[in-house]
């Protein structure tokens, strides 16, 4: 029987935009998120940039504010409601949630050596009691991460990008957390190391027992390191499933055209990618009835009036369109 | 076919308070009008420095070596780039001639104006734009590079942008000038594969339509595919596997260019673990003598790998490697 570390529910995430007193409004960022992420496991969310995978992210370590619904944390030693956490119980939750940036530049103060950046949250948190302990932990840490003493001593402005995605990932694991948001965590990396970078995230999920969410446009990364992939657009769920059923049989219309977008490797299979087309729509200013409708090539009158809701079957697939079913027969265009 | 940048024995060190960093050592290429170089290689390889290298824009402690030199092809005659000293100078490439998408979408705005002040800036500092005439033209292309309500972005500031978004709008404000050259340092890495194809296809309309030359740095080899006509290779700082890019993908010759193409995850194989290049990229203080891969090489041939640096030598008419194990094709 699997557990449940992270259980979202009707999650929404607002932030109140534009200037005047009386135009004020609110940008739903995540809007009404219900999902499980298991103990244990290597969550994938995927999706259109903005659609809400950061926020999401965030609201889940409690660094967004949740403006409606919840979220609930339970590691067997430790149960927090996230909406009603308190004080204390929040400066313990920063110990056991951590997050790797998506952007290590804007992520490493430039004034800070690798030591120290990697042992700041150990310090902050009061984790150690010595300096010889601090250090201990962040040598530990950093070869764990294929840093070296010499690094250590370097400031971060000497590094370049995957080197600092590194740095990244020990500052986030030093304090021994639970759970991770890993956040375009590998996309600075070129594929010798992010291959190199995503065996040493497994194996250190593996050996500290960690969750990991992990958020990432590239789906060729989510397919070989997930085990559960989510798909957000305009921040809604469109469909979540294990990944193999995702890549197998996507069945949102948004997901199959994420699959066809991915740039094949053949230089003379130029443009046959079947495109999407349209902007994505802003999200102050969002589409009635299914959010997709206004890119997808399979929308009708029905979809333009009414939301999808996220449909569960058993085989822990869910999907939020009115045509899924229509649309994988055989027959169907 | 007319020459845009040439560049030639390019070696740039960076003085740290651990002595010199080598960055780029001995790297030349040249691009032509209306082409597009795909730059790959390893973290940390020098193709970020070399990018700037071209705009004259490295950091404080950047040395060149006397014989490095970069050739800008203007429409009034042949630039040296790397003797450009005053502002004014400067500017004939910086965000004129040449404009640069930068890796770090953060570093390219300015925190405290908005993005429209910003572009209406750029463009009246490279050409003779009114106010209104700045502002209509920016919010075009906010509007091409597939931003939604652009008349409304242009009012905001960069860090109310999602990501994606920061990065289009980077590349609005890059394109805006017009440039001859577009340096574009990881653009889509931050998009989702849908934009990112509209992106993409931005990019190769305005080649054709400006018959600008783009150098494109990218991890993702499959948009190097998509994308570029040649492909150049980079490793510890130097450049060891150039072609074209049927070429070099289908055909590479150097092993990192092959253990690169075998660690990408592919998608019609889930079940074979992933396969990176084996081994650390050894620290720029500690470069390796000879060939600079032999520390991770699988095809390591006797003590000559250790010892000498190999050539770059030619395996036909426009592929070239710098590697022991070829021998170079007579012209
Ligand atoms: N602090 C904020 N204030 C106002 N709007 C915000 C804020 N943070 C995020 N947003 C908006 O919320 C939406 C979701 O943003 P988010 O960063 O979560 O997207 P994302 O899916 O992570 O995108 P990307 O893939 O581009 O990183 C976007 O429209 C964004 O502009
Ligand atoms: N200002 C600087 N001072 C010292 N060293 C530097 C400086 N800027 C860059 N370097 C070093 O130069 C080398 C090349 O860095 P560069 O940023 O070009 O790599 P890159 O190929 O772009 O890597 P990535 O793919 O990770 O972005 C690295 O070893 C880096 O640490
Ligand atoms: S509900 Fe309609 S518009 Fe939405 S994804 Fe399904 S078919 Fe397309
Ligand atoms: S020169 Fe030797 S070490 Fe270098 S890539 Fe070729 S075989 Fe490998
Ligand atoms: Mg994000
Ligand atoms: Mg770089």
């Amino acid at each position: 029987m699997s557990d449940v570390l992270i259980r979202a529910k009707g999650l929404s995430v607002g932030f109140p935009i534009g200037g005047g007193l009386f135009n004020k409004q609110i940008l739903k960022a995540v809007d009404n998120v219900s999902l499980d992420i298991e103990k244990g496991s290597f969550f994938g969310l995927v999706g259109e940039s903005g659609s809400g995978k950061t926020t999401l992210g965030r609201a889940l370590l409690k660094a967004a504010p949740i403006t409606a619904g919840g979220a609930h944390y339970s590691d067997g030693e430790v149960d927090y409601d996230l909406e009603k956490i308190t004080k204390d119980q929040l400066r313990d939750y920063r110990k056991r949630a951590q997050l790797i940036f998506q952007d290590p530049y804007a992520a490493l103060s430039p004034r800070m050596t690798v030591r120290d950046i990697i042992a700041e949250p150990l310090e902050v948190m009061k984790l150690t009691k010595s300096r010889q302990e601090t250090d201990a932990r962040v040598r530990e840490i950093a070869a764990k991460c294929r840093l070296n003493l010499e690094h250590l001593r370097r400031f971060p402005h000497a590094f370049s990008g995957g080197q600092r995605q590194r740095i990244s990932i020990a500052r986030a694991l030093v304090s021994a957390p639970k759970f991770i948001v890993a956040d375009e965590s590998v996309a600075a990396l070129d594929v010798s190391i992010q291959a190199d970078v995503l065996n040493l995230l497994k194996q250190i999920q593996s050996d500290m027992g960690l969750t990991f969410l992990f958020i990432s446009h590239d789906l060729s990364v989510v397919a070989h390191t997930c085990d559960h992939v989510a798909v957000m657009y305009l921040g809604r769920l469109v469909e979540t499933a294990p990944t193999r059923k995702l890549f197998a049989a996507p069945r949102h219309p948004y997901t199959k055209a994420l699959f066809s977008a991915i740039p094949s490797l053949d230089p003379d299979d130029r443009g046959s990618a079947q495109k999407l087309k349209g902007e994505i729509p802003s999200p102050t200013n969002q589409p009635s009835g299914c959010k997709f409708h206004t890119r997808c090539p399979f929308a009708i009158d029905h979809c333009k009036q009414v939301e999808p809701k996220l449909e569960s079957d058993a085989t822990g697939h869910d999907v939020a369109c009115h045509r899924w079913k229509e649309l994988m027969a055989p027959q169907a265009a | 076919m007319t020459a845009l940048i040439d560049v030639q024995n390019l070696t740039l060190k960076f003085r740290t308070d651990e002595g010199l960093i080598t960055a780029v050592d001995n790297v030349s290429f040249s691009l032509n009008k209306g082409e597009v170089m795909g730059l790959v290689g390893e973290s940390g390889s020098g193709k970020s420095v070399t990018a700037k290298a071209l705009m004259h824009l490295n950091a404080k402690n950047a040395v060149y070596s006397p014989e490095s030199r970069i050739t800008l092809h203007t429409d009034k005659g042949p630039v040296d780039v790397l003797s450009l000293k005053t502002h004014r100078e400067l500017n004939i490439v910086r965000g004129g001639a040449v404009s640069m998408i930068f890796q770090e979408p953060m570093a390219s705005f300015a925190p405290a104006i908005t993005i429209g002040k910003q572009m209406v800036e750029q463009l009246q500092l490279h050409g003779d734009y009114s106010n209104e005439k700045a502002k209509r033209w920016s919010i075009e292309m906010l509007d091409r590079v597939g931003i939604s309500d652009a008349a409304k972005r242009f009012d905001q500031y960069a860090f109310e942008l999602s990501g994606g978004m920061r990065q289009r709008a980077m590349i609005a404000m890059a394109l805006s000038t017009q440039p001859k050259l577009l340096i574009a340092d990881e653009p889509t890495t931050a998009l989702d594969v849908t934009i990112q194809a509209q992106v993409i296809d931005l990019m190769k309309d305005l080649v054709a339509e400006f018959h600008m030359g783009i150098v494109f740095i990218t991890h993702d080899l499959g948009v190097v595919a998509q994308t570029a006509d040649k492909v150049n290779v980079m490793y510890l700082g130097r450049m060891i596997e150039e072609g074209p890019v049927r070429e070099v993908i289908r055909n590479p010759k150097h092993p990192y260019t092959q253990g690169l193409l075998a660690a990408l995850p592919k998608l019609d194989d889930l079940d074979s673990p992933l396969t990176p290049v084996p081994g650390d990229i050894p620290s720029p203080l500690e470069r390796p003598t000879g060939c600079v891969f032999h520390t991770r090489c699988s095809k390591v041939v006797g003590d000559v790998c250790k010892a000498v640096e190999p050539t770059e030598r030619r395996i036909d008419a426009t592929h070239k490697v710098s590697c022991h194990i070829y021998e170079e094709v007579p012209a």
